[in-house]
């Protein structure tokens, strides 16, 4: 079955949250019912306003193998981290 | 059980459809032909029993014999029961689950959309909230109808025929007698056959996107709303009711 029915990743905006955030994954054969089976998979208990689906053989992805030329040479600086600055409540999420 | 008033036997119908659909719906639990289907069967399954129990709830009060919504749904003789025969055909494949269930919410979709405006204030609140319910049970099921029809050579020939099979059975959701008359004359109701139309229409959108063609409704089966039921209602009756029957008063 699963040959007709290609896999979707699933975004939710929770309530009271501010962007779409993976959740998770599911299979249908079109966009209209991986937006269904989003909906009563992961939005049973009231999670979620709005739904993303997205093909997941569209997502293009990084290989694990070049993590280490991808991602280490951030890990010595620590001056890109703005720690050392205060940021006013009124300034809300960052 | 002394005269049933109408209004109590229009709840009393209502609320038997649901269960009893609910009942034949939840039977896919864990049996459904994808993890995913398997979970929107049973959300479905559970709204509608939810919109059951509120019904009983209301009957049993309307009734005034001090019954619970359990004694309603689960202590009542198969002959007592009075749901249409359409709620109670069984799940022979996923295209009858489907089919039987388009039928009855497109119907009840718009009997609940009437029912917002009712002069009894309870049946407009239930409605309130079956409305959205129903909602997404229309658009679950036609979906997935379009996609049996408009599939495979196999998927169109099994929703044909769950469509052909099951069909004749949605008549007897629009006919009048009696109770829908004296409910209709107090504006508590819609009479079922002013639904047929705008039933009729929105069924024919979905089966020509589906490529499937409709069966005559001229021949219809009834009995269900009188207690005369086919042969599977006893079998649905024997599952459902079989903790009340073993442990009387058994709750939660």
């Amino acid at each position: 079955m699963t040959q007709h029915t290609p896999l979707w990743e699933v975004f939710i905006r929770p309530r009271n949250g501010l962007s779409h955030r993976h959740c998770g994954s599911v299979h249908a054969a079109d966009a209209s019912l991986a937006l269904q089976a989003a909906r009563d998979v992961y939005t049973r208990r009231g999670e979620g306003l709005s739904i993303w689906v997205i093909p997941s053989a569209q997502i293009v992805a990084s290989d694990p193998q070049d993590k280490d030329e991808l991602f280490a040479p951030a890990e010595d600086k620590v001056y890109r981290h703005p720690t050392f600055y205060e940021v006013p409540e009124e300034v809300g999420h960052m | 059980m002394g005269a049933a008033t109408p209004l109590y036997t229009f709840v009393l119908r209502l609320a038997d459809d649901h269960l009893i659909l609910g009942q034949r719906v939840s039977e896919l639990c864990g049996h459904a032909p994808m993890l995913e289907e398997d979970m929107a069967l049973p959300n479905i399954g559970l709204d509608l029993l939810g919109q059951a129990r509120a019904l009983y709830t209301y009957a049993a009060e309307l009734q005034g014999e001090g019954k619970s919504e359990d004694d309603l749904a689960f202590c009542r003789l198969e002959r007592d029961y009075v749901n249409a025969l359409l709620v109670e055909r069984p799940n022979l494949d996923f295209a009858h689950t489907i089919v039987r269930h388009l039928l009855h919410a497109l119907f009840v979709q718009q009997l609940w959309q009437a029912l917002q405006g009712s002069s009894d204030a309870t049946l407009a609140a239930v409605a309130g909230k079956a409305a959205k319910e129903t909602a997404y049970h229309v658009r679950h099921t036609s979906e997935w109808l379009i996609r049996l029809g408009d599939g495979t050579d196999e998927s169109h020939e099994r929703a044909q025929e769950a469509l052909d099979i099951l069909m004749p059975y949605a008549k007897e959701l629009f006919e009048d007698d009696a109770t829908t008359q004296a409910l209709a004359a107090q504006g508590v109701a819609p009479l079922p056959s002013s639904l047929y139309e705008a039933w009729s229409q929105r069924l024919d959108e979905i089966l020509s996107m589906a490529t499937l063609s409709r069966p005559d409704l001229t021949l219809g089966l009834s009995g269900g709303r009188q207690g005369r039921h086919t042969e599977e209602m006893g079998h649905v009756l024997a599952e459902l009711q079989f903790m009340q029957r073993a442990y009387p008063g058994l709750s939660w």
